[in-house]
């Protein structure tokens, strides 16, 4: 490929770990339908396969911009773990439970 | 070499702890696995030529988001066991999808291929004589600034969204009322002392009040246990 910089460890390696980890995340949304808490934490893991795309993929064509997108996504992910445990402590404070399955307050 | 072995590693254990943060039992060994997971995502990073996002990664994710996350885990009274109800009942949909998904990512990590004028096409191609975080300021104080700043104000208006939802006055805690302190009047009253005469000659001026008589009885109760 040419103008393709090389690598010490091939794309095809961190697009697997990515891709695993990817899965790992969704199947863990699955798995813990109910712990909000554990269900926040496999967005947290989902984004950082997005990341390692992005890096690997940056560090592959030799084009910085993935690595400036990567830090958008990571404010982003802060931002969003800052208010989504936010409301988990409002919820548990109003509830004394913070299972998924009860939070249907707003379906009407 | 090293460095595959070095990928291997770091790879293996990051894959490993994201498994433990799904299935672990109990949530504080997942916060603590997700912490060894961003670790591990970092040395990828170092890997692939991303220092400044690998230290960025440890210190938000690590030192920020993480501990967030553990503080809640610790600070809610909640029954876990309970939560996990389920666990195996979803267990099966759950590997299903996932299966399905990587199948999907397989399949296209198996045919798909670099555009052949992919090379032409970069906007901010790597600078061989600057450092990583030199390069990507360079790009990040000039052609995205706007974004940059976005970015900032979606962590302004983050922090801000979650101290409001946090905050609570409870009924009944006392607190100092500055504005009340400063406006009350009538209750103490200004006296004229004299000019260098001790507090021995005068005596301390206190408000009358009904806690005055406690200290006295206080002693007088020593006194007698003395005798």
């Amino acid at each position: 490929m040419g103008g393709i910089t090389e690598m010490a460890v091939s794309l095809a390696h961190f697009l697997t770990v990515s891709a695993i980890l990817l899965v790992l995340g969704v199947f863990g949304i699955f798995l813990n339908r109910k712990n909000v808490i554990i269900i926040l934490m496999s967005i947290e893991l989902i984004l950082l396969a997005v990341n390692i795309n992005m890096v690997a993929f940056s560090a592959a064509l030799g084009d910085l911009t993935g690595q400036v997108f990567t830090m958008f996504i990571l404010t982003v992910a802060a931002a969003e773990a800052a208010i989504g445990l936010a409301i988990l402590v409002i919820y548990f404070r109003n509830r004394g439970t913070i299972e998924v399955e009860d939070i249907s307050t707003l379906k009407g | 070499m090293i460095a595959a072995l070095t990928f291997y590693a770091f790879a293996a254990v990051l894959i490993a702890s994201a498994v433990m943060v799904v299935t672990a039992r109990n949530p504080v060994h997942s916060v603590l696995f997700l912490i060894l997971a961003f670790f591990n995502a970092a040395g990828l990073f170092l890997l692939a030529g991303a220092e400044f996002l690998a230290m960025i990664l440890v210190i938000v994710y690590v030192g920020a988001v993480a501990v967030l996350f553990l503080f809640v885990v610790m600070m809610l009274d909640i029954d876990f066991t309970q939560l996990r109800e389920g666990f195996q009942k979803y267990a099966p949909l759950g590997a299903v999808v996932g299966g399905i998904l990587f199948l999907e990512l397989v399949m296209v990590l198996g045919t798909w291929r670099f555009a052949p004028e992919a090379a032409t096409l970069r906007l901010n191609a790597t600078p061989a004589d600057l450092t990583n975080s030199r390069a990507l300021g360079n790009i990040l104080y000039t052609d995205n600034i706007y974004l940059f700043q976005a970015c900032g104000l979606i962590l302004l208006v983050a922090m801000i969204g979650a101290i409001v939802l946090t905050l609570r006055d409870r009924p009944g805690t006392r607190r100092q009322n500055v504005a009340e302190q400063i406006a009350r009047s009538g209750s103490v009253s200004l006296r004229s002392i004299p000019l260098g005469v001790g507090l021995k000659e005068i005596g301390i001026a206190r408000p009358p009040s009904p806690e005055e008589a406690k200290p006295k009885e206080v002693e007088h109760h020593g006194h007698g246990g003395h005798h």
